[in-house]
């Protein structure tokens, strides 16, 4: 049984208060919903869904083929479909991902203190954009080559060529296989937690008849 | 090439690359062929009903 001063002990704890703050901000209902908004009754919520499930896919992917090494992408048929498995759900990220901009655009969905939320979305999409190139230039092969070849003028031109340079493989391969990786995450795991504790935003024109809370109201 | 190597691709990409020229603006057709799929499926998602289970709309 604890006494009064051991519970002030308890609560004055730096993890204790942690924990009672993430709670607060991110209670287990909000994190793992029941039930949506009934305004979420469109394809078009759907999309943000499906990046996560593409980006998914290019990490389970990417993660074998940094395993096995450019001699088993190249030369097996295994390797082969795993590479192209690589390739396609990236570009399947970006689709989604750009179709998922364009519907919050339109939506202006950094409405309701949703700015981070946002925020987070542009970093997401950036970083992404670097993993692509750098992803381009670990192929090992002619296009690679090329590729490289040809950005380094435009990456120097922008004065980062000594920090950033494409010509040095192993260093695109960092890049592209855990720098990047771990941000592209990260910021998608932030942007997600903060779209399960601000809910998904309202139509324009519900909020016209009045503050709506995203993430609880109109239950459908 | 073989028949075999072909198999992979529905077109024949060993060509060089088509592109479109508009003014100041080049684009690739593969490119220009993604944007107009993004479009359409933008239009899609916004305009074909979204039926949930019981069949409600």
């Amino acid at each position: 049984m604890t006494t009064i001063d051991e519970q002030a002990e308890i609560d004055a704890q730096w993890t204790t208060r942690m924990r009672k703050s993430l709670v607060a901000k991110l209670p287990p209902e909000k994190l793992l919903p029941d039930r949506q908004p009934a305004y979420m009754s469109s394809w078009i919520y759907v999309f943000g869904a499906l990046t996560m499930a593409a980006l998914s896919v290019v990490i389970l992917t990417g993660i074998v083929l940094s395993l096995e090494g450019p001699a088993w992408w190249h030369l097996s048929s295994f390797g082969h479909f795993v590479n192209s498995l690589h390739l396609w759900s990236v570009e399947l990220f970006f689709f989604f991902m750009i179709i998922h901009l364009w519907g919050k655009f339109f939506m202006a969905a950094w409405r309701g203190k949703r700015a981070l939320t946002w925020a987070t979305g542009v970093i997401t999409f950036i970083a992404a954009i670097g993993a692509g190139l750098t992803g381009y230039l670990s192929q090992t092969n002619f296009d690679s080559q090329w590729i490289s070849t040809e950005a380094k003028d435009g990456i120097n031109a922008i004065g980062v060529g000594a920090f950033f340079n494409v010509l040095n493989f192993g260093q695109m391969l960092t890049w592209h296989i855990l720098v990047l990786p771990i941000a592209v995450a990260a910021i998608t795991l932030l942007h997600l937690l903060l779209v399960r504790s601000k809910g998904i935003v309202p139509p324009i024109a519900l909020e016209a008849d009045g503050p709506l809370d995203g993430g609880e109201g109109g239950a459908a | 090439m073989s028949n075999a190597a072909l198999i992979g691709a529905l077109i024949n990409l060993s060509g060089p690359g088509h592109y479109v020229h508009w003014g100041f603006i080049s684009i690739s057709v593969a490119n220009l062929v993604v944007i107009g799929l993004m479009v359409v499926t933008f239009v899609a998602a916004i305009a074909i009903p979204f039926r949930r289970k019981g069949g409600r709309s």
